[in-house]
């Protein structure tokens, strides 16, 4: 595995300009992985999920789940299980229909104009695109941190408070209060903004707002969260913080965590599952997939192949 | 050869930031040139407004000053004697001070001439005085009444003494009667009231501008009360309920379409709708806010789906996502967001309320009216209106007042515009 890039200069003798020739050669592409004592890996063109997508004793189920936008097929029979109380990672390329997937577990999708979504997911049982099923409780017991932070132009405090508040979780200001800062410590926000709660919101700096985001999310206490990288503007400090957060959140409740950095995967994550172009190409235990993964397209992206 | 190659190098070293550098002065050449144009369109679009301010206020400002006549009146109980004192001879009393004042006046049409000075005005405010204070019956009271508009013309300097004596509004005796009148510093120049006061006048020196300020007042209020809302809520409507189909999209099509309508097809609606269908009342600021509104709401409908579209989608994800329902996303969020989008849009359209004449004159807001309209219902007329009827009076005195009262029209707006704008950032403050 191995990318041989050898820029050469040729000196122009004839006042032409410099060509600089690529030389791109890609050695052994076919080859199996490095340890040869592993399993044969299942090939590029097979485009079947590798792995067992079911647990025991779901949380969220999704049974063949095809996603469109328009005629864009975003999400191709993808089937996978959410376990009670783990963290599953979701990785793969850029534009390989993570958010997508994400968003249509609190049918966050339905505001998109022509996205369309067939298949069954269901939240404990019960089939959440069902059309008597509310999303407003939906979405209150699935909550979700955007990949692009998203703060109300409001206060900070108003940014924390206004689940609570709209659900009626907590009636007297000091429980508010109390809320508010909570959820700022768990976020690890506390500290940089307990003296400018009354500030806007859309003040702080990227990654503060992604905290704030995210303190925003864990506020109203859903059940399940679904994170769509929220650490991807944040500093090995703060990513630890909500690193640590996500493992005690995981004793109650159940997330889902889509990320760009293995490391992180491999760090929170019990279950990972790779996407690629939309297909659900590998899933298993993290550190299966990490260690050992049993597809060509896995093994590619995990070794830094592409993505 | 070494010469060449040293040559063919520099040229190969031509680095991304040399061909920045030569292109930099092009660039700001034409940034200057575009600043040019900007500057010289602004300073244009200036001398313009600046031209219209000053003709109109150069035509317009001696109106708000008006000649008074002191008057020496002895308030005479003969003469005053009736039973019901609002219904007295005044200006019997009027000209009895006036025939005192000049005793060598002689003559049925010499007096005529001479009761011609001051205004008809006059009578009506020694009957006031009089109601007011029976007491004064039998003193002596000096008092300044408005002269007539054609002395205050004179005074005003409007008038060329030069033309043939038939070919001027006053005679040499009235002139020399007016000369006398200055000599015993009897003429004065004081601040118009009656111009801010009173409602229209057939005669300019009683005329004011305070009945269709009022009347323009009350029409815009119902054009407010009834446009602002409905337009707001059929944006929010269309912008965030409506399904998106054939139906909305005809809909959509038709308020463009309405918002480009002339104005006096929504006073043709308005006859043949409020007034004949709905037997509204004729000339009464309701019906003309009812019309204005009309026409004001698809301006409001456009600028606040414009603003309800500028409201980014992450907001709404944001608050859709701590599971907010879709009413409370719209009142909590989208609405604050757009509020001074539509702000704006609604004061355009109100301005534009403001200054339309031509649906009104359709529904009867046209009239000569008198009285201050004190409801919704009373016949009024409205500034524009008001401005076109003076403009159409024959009398030099209401050219004067035409420009006043665009003055105190072009306030109104300045006032709306003003209002806008402190709505606008008291509201843009709150986050
Ligand atoms: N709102 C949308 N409308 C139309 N197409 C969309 C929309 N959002 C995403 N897509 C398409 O769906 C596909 C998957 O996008 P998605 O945002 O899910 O990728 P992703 O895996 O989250 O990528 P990234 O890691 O860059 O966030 C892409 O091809 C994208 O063009
Ligand atoms: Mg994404």
């Amino acid at each position: 595995m191995v990318f041989a890039l050898l820029p050469k200069k040729s000196p122009n003798r004839d006042g032409g300009e410099v060509e600089i020739e690529k030389d791109l050669r890609v050695e052994d592409m076919e080859a199996t992985p490095s340890g040869q004592d592993g399993p044969v890996l299942v090939s590029r063109e097979n485009r079947q999920t590798v792995g067992v997508g079911t647990v025991e004793n779901p949380r969220m189920t999704c049974r063949n789940v095809d996603i469109y936008y328009g005629d864009n097929h975003a999400i191709k029979n993808v089937s996978l299980d959410i376990g009670r109380n783990e963290v599953i990672a979701m990785i793969g390329p850029s534009g390989c229909g993570k958010s997508t997937f994400l968003r249509c577990l609190n049918r966050m999708n339905d505001t998109i104009e022509g996205c369309r979504i067939t298949g069954e997911i269901t939240l404990d049982g019960i089939n959440i695109y069902d059309p008597k099923i509310d999303v407003v409780p939906l979405r209150a017991q699935v909550g979700m941190v955007f990949q692009k932070p998203n703060p109300f132009p409001k206060s900070i405090y108003d940014n924390i408070a206004y689940g609570p508040k709209i659900h009626g979780l907590k009636g007297s200001k000091s429980a508010l209060d109390e809320i508010v800062e909570t959820s700022l410590k768990k976020a690890g926000l506390w500290n940089e903004v307990k003296d400018r709660l009354d500030k806007p919101g859309t003040g702080l700096s990227g990654g503060q707002q992604q905290r704030l985001c995210i303190a925003r999310t864990i506020a109203v206490n859903p059940e399940v969260i679904l994170m769509d990288e929220p650490c991807s503007a944040l500093d090995p400090i703060a990513t630890a913080v909500i690193e640590d957060l996500i493992d005690e959140l995981r004793e109650q409740y159940t997330i889902v965590i889509v990320t760009h950095s293995m490391q992180q995967a491999s760090r929170v994550s019990q279950r990972t599952a790779y996407f690629h172009l939309g297909d659900l190409i590998e899933i298993g235990p993290t550190e299966v997939i990490f260690t050992n993964p049993r597809h060509e397209l896995t093994q590619d992206y995990i070794t830094g192949r592409f993505g | 050869m070494n010469k060449d190659d040293s040559k063919a190098n520099k040229k190969v070293e031509k680095r991304t930031i040399d061909i920045v550098h030569q292109g930099l002065a092009k660039r700001y050449r034409a940034e200057g040139r575009f600043k040019f144009y900007g500057l010289a369109a602004i300073v244009m679009s200036l001398l313009c407004l600046a031209i219209l301010f000053i003709s109109i206020v150069g035509n317009g400002y001696k109106a708000f000053r008006q000649t008074y006549v002191e008057l020496e009146v002895f308030f005479d109980p003969a003469i005053l004697d009736h039973e019901n004192l609002s219904a007295a001879n005044y200006s019997g009393l009027v000209k009895s001070t006036l025939r005192k004042m000049f005793p060598e006046v002689k003559g049925r049409s010499e007096k005529r001439e001479l009761y011609k000075l001051v205004s008809p005005g006059a009578a009506f405010q020694l009957r006031k005085m009089v109601l007011k204070d029976p007491e004064i019956i039998g003193r002596s009271i000096s008092v300044w009444v408005p002269a007539d508009d054609d002395v205050d013309m004179l005074i005003k300097g409007y008038f060329s003494t030069d033309a043939a004596e038939n070919a001027r509004r006053l005679s040499d005796k009235q002139l020399a009667w007016i000369e006398q009148l200055r000599e015993q510093g009897k003429v004065k120049k004081k601040f118009n009231t009656t111009f801010f006061t009173a409602g229209d006048s057939r005669e300019p020196e009683l005329a004011g501008i305070w009945g269709a300020a009022v009347g323009s007042f009350f029409a815009l209020l119902v054009t407010l009360l009834l446009s602002f809302p409905i337009g707001v809520a059929a944006a929010v409507y269309l912008e965030e309920f409506a399904p998106k189909n054939r139906w909305t999209d005809l809909i959509e099509v038709n308020i463009n379409n309405l918002a480009a309508v002339p104005s006096i097809v929504f006073g043709l609606l308005g006859l043949a709708v409020f007034l004949n269908f709905f037997g509204f009342p004729r000339s009464a600021p309701l019906v003309g806010g009812m019309v204005l509104s009309l026409m004001t709401l698809p301006i409001i409908i456009i600028a606040s789906r414009a603003a309800l579209q500028s409201v980014p989608p992450s907001i709404r994800e944001g608050a859709l996502g701590v599971g907010a329902s879709k009413m409370q996303m719209v009142v909590h969020h989208v609405l604050p967001l757009a509020l001074p989008g539509m702000l704006t849009g609604t004061i355009i359209g109100m301005a534009r309320a403001l200054g339309e004449t031509a649906p009104l004159l359709m529904i009867g807001m046209v009239a000569f009216i008198v009285d201050i309209p004190r409801g919704f219902t009373d016949p009024a007329t409205v500034l524009p209106v008001q401005i076109y009827l003076w403009a159409d009076s024959p009398e030099r005195a209401f050219v004067e007042r035409t420009s006043a009262a665009i003055m105190v029209l072009l306030a109104f707006l300045m006032l709306m515009n003003a209002a806008a704008i402190v709505l606008r950032k008291k509201f843009e403050k709150r986050w």
